[in-house]
């Protein structure tokens, strides 16, 4: 029972590791920006909560759609002003940008928060709750909330970009911006719109991630943004639903390596990773290699 | 080379190519008389000043290699921790079997250039900003890997051994001379591999791969290359630490695994300006200053760094350097070539803006 248990504990924190990978692979579908930051700006926006929550007195749940806004207004900010500024001086500038802004962010947050952990106090006791299936199979009803949520985010955002008017304009400029740009359309305002999309599902994956556990000023890094990658890569790059898979493969391989050992849960999902990497470098779900 | 008898066939002119627009004799005078004059430093200055330019060495080891391996070779790697950490383990094991950690420095560069393969081969498979995360992961996975064994002390760390009963001054000098002698056969290497044919083979594959895959150019053996030494110059670095602080402390905070290495030689590479040999050492004592100046706020000099290097990229891509090099066209490690227009001379040359090679 054990091992069910750590399998289908591995399939929810899944969903917490597909949304953390959502916003990495919109930014590098889009505009082959490879987001640093990723990690960081999660942490950011799970330190916004905690610090509405305290600041305002607002229930939980109000908090969450301030959270995005703000998430999203800063991502079209941050994408018009210096992550513009980066793409147009070429990939190594777009690198090291993000990397400063990743570790500006981490030690601000050291400087003016500690290194404290924190976490998202949910109160409500319905979401704190848990159900049992079988003995020694007990679901957490956060757990299977936040894989809902995941997947709502990905078939939106699946449905969005193929689907709407406005995600086909995103599309056409993936594409080809000079060719969207001659028939009319503002690349930058694209570009800012997907980044503000991208912060939003940021925002969701910091929260959620703030109330399954604690956010300390490095967990951006040691957690979020290699887990987000690791589950792109084992998924497949640029494939949304392979995010999912990915996402689940790697939270399975954690919870089993736990399982295990409780020391070797974050070595066993790398070495998933490092293993699909020899041999299927193009992800579990792409068919065709991607150069 | 090549270069001066094509330059000669295509115009039939009196072509000539020289390293530098300039006569670059005696700056390698000079470079020799300042390295002298630095190995001299233990009977001239403080021990509290030495220690520090200990760190200053090791922080000037790690840019140069991230140099040759961003600003050169185009992989930017945010996981040259990993190996960092693993030359300090490198000079702790066999530490503890009785050898000087001092020859176990040969030990840590060889042992990360060792290990550097088998990643190479793993992560190489991913392009650009996917590779820089993959580093990075790299890296992770190294430092859990190594926590798992508790011989070497497992998560917590282990005190170095060997040094029981040697005197605090040497063995503050001895450091000093170790971080020195690295520092300078890492910039060394550099600036002798760069002035190789490989230099060259770089250049080629920044300015067009695509042309330099198809003349012929082994673009993966290069790079394979590139991400050893820089491995192996990293690895260095780390046993220098593991001397210094006479202990190897595992962990991504404050420990030998921390992201933060990679920043700080990373941030030192493009304040003091990519893809020059004088860069990083411009970019150290930057780095150096800024941090010696506020290290009791904590980790503001981080902060500060971090945003002079993305004003930096964004705004002054060639650094510090590049804006010397503007205003004065001087080269004091000359990697490229300087074609020399018919009737131009040394004298004349600093009205003309003419091409200059790599």
């Amino acid at each position: 029972m054990a091992w069910v248990n750590a399998i289908v504990q591995g399939i929810l924190t899944g969903g917490l590791y597909a949304l953390f990978a959502c916003g990495l692979s919109l930014l590098f579908g889009v505009m082959k920006v490879v987001n640093l930051a990723h990690g960081d700006l999660a942490t950011v926006a799970a330190y916004i909560g905690i610090g509405i929550i305290a600041a305002i007195h607002v229930p939980f749940l109000w908090s969450v759609p301030i959270v995005v806004v703000i998430m999203a207004v800063l991502g079209y900010v941050l994408q018009r002003s210096l992550i513009q500024g980066a793409i147009s001086r070429g990939e190594l500038t777009t690198l090291i940008v993000t990397f400063g802004l990743s570790i500006v962010i981490e030690n601000g947050l050291l400087q003016f928060f500690t290194a404290n952990s924190r976490g998202i106090g949910v109160g409500s006791s319905l979401i704190s709750a848990s159900f049992s299936v079988a003995s020694g199979l007990q679901i957490a009803w956060l757990d299977v909330a936040i894989f809902g949520l995941a997947v709502v985010v990905l078939l939106s955002l699946q449905y969005f970009l193929s689907a709407s008017k406005y995600g086909r304009l995103i599309r056409a400029v993936a594409d080809d911006r000079e060719a969207a740009q001659l028939s009319g359309a503002d690349y930058r305002h694209v570009f800012g719109i997907c980044a503000a999309l991208a912060f939003a599902t940021v925002a969701l994956a910091g929260i959620a991630y703030g109330m399954t556990t604690v956010v300390t000023p490095t967990t951006g890094t040691d957690t979020i943004l290699l887990f987000a990658f690791a589950a792109v890569v084992i998924g497949g790059l640029g494939s949304l639903w392979g995010t999912l898979v990915g996402g689940i493969v790697l939270g399975v391989a954690q919870q089993i390596g736990a399982q295990i050992n409780i020391s070797y849960e974050l070595l066993a999902g790398y070495i998933v990773f490092l293993a699909v990497l020899v041999i299927r470098p193009q992800g579990l779900t792409a068919r065709r290699s991607q150069s | 080379m090549r270069v001066t008898t094509d330059a000669t066939v295509r115009s039939g002119q009196d072509l000539k190519v020289t390293r530098s627009r300039r006569n670059v004799a005696w700056t390698g005078i000079g470079a020799l008389v300042v390295a002298v004059v630095l190995a001299l430093f233990p009977y001239l200055v403080y021990s509290g000043t030495t220690a520090i330019m200990v760190q200053g060495l090791i922080v000037l080891t790690l840019a140069s290699m991230w140099n040759l391996l961003a600003g050169y070779a185009g992989l930017v790697s945010v996981g040259q921790q990993a190996f960092f950490g693993l030359g300090a383990y490198f000079v702790l094991i066999p530490a503890m079997h009785g050898l000087s950690p001092f020859a176990g420095l040969f030990v840590a560069a060889a042992g990360a250039g060792v290990v550097a393969f088998p990643l190479w081969w793993l992560i190489s498979r991913l392009r650009t900003g996917y590779f820089a995360i993959a580093t990075w992961v790299m890296a992770a996975a190294i430092m859990l890997f190594i926590e798992q064994i508790q011989s070497i002390g497992g998560g917590t760390g282990m005190p170095l051994p060997g040094f029981a009963g040697m005197d605090p001054t040497l063995l503050a000098a001895y450091t000093y001379w170790a971080a020195l002698a690295v520092a300078v056969l890492a910039i060394g290497t550099v600036y002798f591999l760069l002035r190789s044919r490989l230099g060259l083979v770089l250049t080629a594959i920044r300015d067009d791969e695509t042309a330099a895959r198809s003349s012929g150019v082994k673009v993966g053996l290069a790079r394979l290359l590139v991400f050893v030494v820089a491995a192996a110059g990293c690895g260095a670095a780390g046993g220098v630490l593991a001397i210094d602080q006479l202990q190897v402390v595992p962990g991504t905070s404050g420990g030998v695994f921390s992201v933060l290495w990679t920043a700080e030689m990373a941030f030192a590479v493009i304040i003091g300006g990519l893809g020059t040999i004088e860069g990083p050492i411009i970019g150290t004592a930057v780095y150096m200053i800024l941090q010696q100046t506020l290290q009791s706020y904590n980790a503001w000099y981080l902060i500060i760094l971090g945003l002079v290097a993305i004003a930096i990229a964004l705004f002054a891509r060639r650094g510090l350097w590049g804006l010397l090099d503007e205003r004065f066209n001087i080269r004091l490690f000359p990697v490229g070539y300087y074609l020399w227009p018919p009737g131009q001379t040394r004298r004349r040359q600093r009205a003309k803006t003419t091409a200059a090679v790599g």
